[in-house]
């Protein structure tokens, strides 16, 4: 399938599922919740799509799919940056909670993903 | 078509779905032209100051809101910038790359919502003025 369609596909799916988690999880919390929930959960997966692929066991068209599309569009830079530049208004030490916070439980869960497509 | 309404449901998620799969791409192509680090790093600062821009803009004068918001925003920029690939690739680069990596992400998605945001109240301004 023409790569265009692969990403556009799994990025629509992914940006249509991170639309669901906001419509239901509450983000006005001093740390934004859903945006944590899914930068960490798509870092889970990418890193496991990712060990599966460094493994072969997902091709080329698959990650593009899942990875690039899916977790790719699932997670999201502009809105944990915004969220992190809101949130230093209130408190510096609340937005540097989040910075840190949802950089050390990303890193954390995409290593995590890494050693569980060892295991599959 | 108010808010809560079925449709309007149905519609917010069909823009939130062409946002996505616009966004996804256009990321795709950077990455091609710049290759796996300075292609995610290129697109989260670009996407981090449109959306402060955009978010702000929407808070200081609402020209850009309702669905327009929904899909440049929640659809196009948020599936353009990408936390998951961020989070692997610095996992798996040496570890000074890593931190350089991590430095630059946030020094440019944070400096690109304050442009964002700057922008947004410049603009306000001379529309109040």
């Amino acid at each position: 399938m023409n790569p265009a369609y692969l990403v556009g596909l799994g990025g629509a799916l992914g940006a249509v599922a991170r639309h669901a988690v906001y419509e239901r999880v509450d983000n006005t919390t001093a740390i934004p919740r859903a945006t944590l929930g899914v930068n960490v959960l798509g870092s889970l997966v990418l890193g496991f799509a990712t060990g599966l692929g460094a493994a072969g066991v997902l091709g080329g068209d698959a990650l593009l799919f899942v990875g690039t599309g899916a977790c790719g569009a699932f997670t999201t830079f502009s809105t944990f940056a915004f969220e992190t530049v809101d949130r230093q208004t209130r408190s510096t030490r609340i937005a540097a909670a989040n910075a840190f916070g949802t950089l050390a439980l990303a890193l954390a869960a995409a290593a995590l993903g890494f050693a569980l497509a060892t295991l599959a | 078509m108010t808010d809560g309404h079925p449709l309007a449901t149905v519609e917010t998620y069909a823009l939130v779905a062409l946002g996505g799969f616009a966004g996804a791409n256009a990321r795709y192509v950077v990455d091609g032209a710049f290759g796996a680090l300075p292609a995610t790093l290129a697109v989260n600062a670009l996407g981090s100051a449109l959306l402060g821009f955009l978010l702000y803009e929407q808070a200081y004068l609402g020209v850009f809101s309702g669905p327009m918001r929904t899909a440049v925003g929640t659809g196009f920029l948020s599936s353009l910038t990408t936390y998951s690939t961020f989070a692997v690739q610095t996992y798996q680069a040496a570890p000074l790359v890593a931190a350089g990596n991590v430095a630059g992400n946030y020094a440019l998605g944070i400096i690109g919502v304050l442009v964002g945001r700057h922008v947004a109240l410049a603009l306000a301004a001379r529309v109040e003025a």
